[in-house]
């Protein structure tokens, strides 16, 4: 009786402790980032090492705009361009596909979500960009460059890495998570509420648009956010292929700079304090940049697709 | 071996010599009877007997699913609904269907119920309006609901939302209509409207509802089925089955020595 009394105590502890561990692992985390990054605090501040659009390493000029530009226009463009096609591939895998292709297709999308990404960087590297350059730049320029106002952004000739490039590069990476949690949403949705559409005489088409689509939007939206996370905190896909220049371009052609760019190339250039605090300073935008979104994804919409 | 009533009545459906297999399974064997028009008929008998598998093909559900296939006829006024060219969306806006469970879609209360006829292309804001509120009148709901027709259908009761769905398949005026154990998710007064409901449509609407309840088959229905491992073994009239039944299977099955 008693030993069992204490087993009980003892695993309750144990399983207490290690979730506790994890807590205290995040926090550390936090501390160390914000102890390094200190110096630069103190030096620059926050806002104006947000908007300072100078990163000098030499005249020990740093400011985070570029880099923070380049993190979040190359999210926002790989989330625009893969959520539409990850759409398509759930409705297709849930609804439409017969059933000898679901599975082949979904193990698919899972190999390709277990991709390390290092080798998409190398493929954008070694064969995405030169084919962006010979065959996709002129193509661009013929088309979206031509368009008014937004025009300059699709201008200029470059060797094939930029904004854009590393853009696609991201969305082709965080596809497959996109739409494997997409499905996984359109899964969520009961076989007696579709079956209900089509006895009052819907098509496939109205059943996906009116019942499974807003039945399992929060789900989603929750899947979009996560996903923004992953592309926000990207690393080995895009460092090859964003051309590592610490500016906002004018246009999306041409090579930029992200937080984890900068960060994958110039911890070993860091010589002196300054400069290693500044990186530590990007690093702790882009923890909370990321801590935002996934709080946001987890806590507002995927929550609310539990209830 | 079974008992299959000669009623005379003028039948809605006609089913002649029904196989239906799932893959490897043959699910329902040789069935034929006719159901009357305008009137309730129950199809009863233990679970796993196939009276929910015959209910779907009435509406030709299973379609929705690979794996399946019919053999012999299904005839709804005059037409075998199982020819592979059937029109299914024109089939079953004229045979609706009410679920085991309430199954309001994500959308208003209003646009629940006016949700077929929109499918059908009705769009005229009006015929919308008097057609939904017919509906929730014939449902028994209007009175609930007429204060918050735009307010989301999950906010319903369960026995409100399941005399939604009523309201929402009878909006499009079908002919048939397809019941799949709808009480079976139900309090006991919630049940007691839709029973109410059911029987209001006699004379009016070609009923055919499945439950497990035998009370509730010998409350609202005129005729009965009752099914077994996939046959159907007596039909009858319910007051003849439910009195004295045909078949010894019927009589061990109502008298509760099985099931």
């Amino acid at each position: 009786m008693k030993n069992s009394k204490l087993l009980d105590w003892t695993f309750e502890k144990v399983s207490f402790a290690s979730a506790l561990l994890l807590l205290i692992v995040l926090f550390a985390l936090f501390v160390v980032l914000y102890k390094e990054s200190s110096l630069s605090i103190h030096t620059f501040g926050i806002w104006k090492f947000i908007t300072s659009k100078v990163w000098n390493p030499p005249l020990e000029k740093f400011g985070g705009a570029p880099a923070i530009f380049g993190t979040i226009v190359s999210t926002i463009i790989s989330i625009f361009i893969a959520v539409p096609v990850a759409i398509g591939i759930a409705i297709f895998l849930t609804e439409v596909a017969p059933p000898f292709l679901k599975t082949p297709v979904g193990v698919a999308i899972e190999l390709l979500a277990a991709i390390p990404s290092i080798i998409y960087g190398m493929w954008g590297l070694f064969y995405f960009a030169p084919f962006m350059r010979d065959k996709l730049q002129p193509v661009i320029h013929a088309t979206l460059g031509k368009l008014p106002v937004i025009g300059e952004w699709f201008s200029g000739y470059t060797p094939g890495i930029g904004l854009l490039t590393a853009s696609i590069v991201l969305s082709i990476m965080i596809l497959p998570f996109t739409a494997a949690i997409s499905r996984d949403s359109f899964n969520m949705v009961p076989d007696i509420l579709k079956e209900s559409a089509y006895a009052l005489g819907a098509t496939k088409w109205d059943v996906m648009k009116d019942v499974v689509i807003p039945y399992a939007k929060m789900g989603v939206i929750g899947g979009i956010i996560l996903s923004l996370g992953r592309a926000l905190g990207e690393t080995m896909a895009v460092t090859f292929v964003m051309g590592n220049q610490p500016v906002i371009p004018q246009s999306l052609l041409e090579p930029a700079t992200s937080i984890t760019v900068t960060l994958a190339n110039e911890f070993t250039e860091a010589d002196t304090d300054l400069y290693l605090s500044s990186l530590f300073y990007l690093a702790l935008i882009l923890f909370a940049l990321s801590f935002v979104v996934i709080v946001i994804g987890k806590f507002l919409f995927l929550k609310k697709v539990e209830r | 071996m079974a008992y299959i009533i000669e009623h005379g009545l003028a039948p809605k459906i006609t089913v002649e010599n029904l196989n239906f297999y799932y893959g490897d399974k043959h699910v329902l064997k040789n069935i034929s009877f006719k159901i009357p028009e305008n009137k309730i008929t129950a199809l009863i008998g233990p679970s796993g007997c196939g009276k929910t598998t015959l209910l779907r093909c009435f509406n030709r559900m299973h379609d929705l699913y690979p794996g399946n296939r019919y053999e012999g006829k299904i005839i709804l006024d005059g037409e075998n609904i199982l020819e592979p060219k059937y029109d299914l969306i024109k089939l079953r806006t004229r045979v609706g269907m009410v679920f085991q469970k309430p199954t309001a879609f994500p959308m208003s209360i209003f646009d629940n119920v006016a949700y077929g006829l929109r499918l059908k292309g009705i769009k005229n804001k009006s015929e919308l309006e008097d057609r939904v509120e017919k509906a929730l009148k014939d449902a028994a709901l209007w009175d609930e609901v007429k204060d918050r027709l735009n307010a989301p259908a999950s906010g319903l009761s369960g026995g409100q939302q399941q005399r939604l769905c009523i309201a929402r398949a009878i909006a499009v005026e079908p002919e048939v209509l397809l019941f799949d154990e709808p009480t079976s998710a139900l309090d006991p007064i919630s049940t007691a409207k839709i029973e109410e409901l059911v029987v209001s449509f006699r004379g009016k609407l070609t009923i055919v509802i499945v439950t497990h309840n035998m009370q509730q088959a010998a409350r609202v229905s005129d005729f009965t089925a009752f099914m077994y491992l996939g046959e159907l073994i007596e039909f009858n009239k319910t007051e003849e089955m439910f009195i004295k039944p045909k078949e010894k299977l019927t009589e061990d099955y109502l008298t509760g020595r099985f099931g």
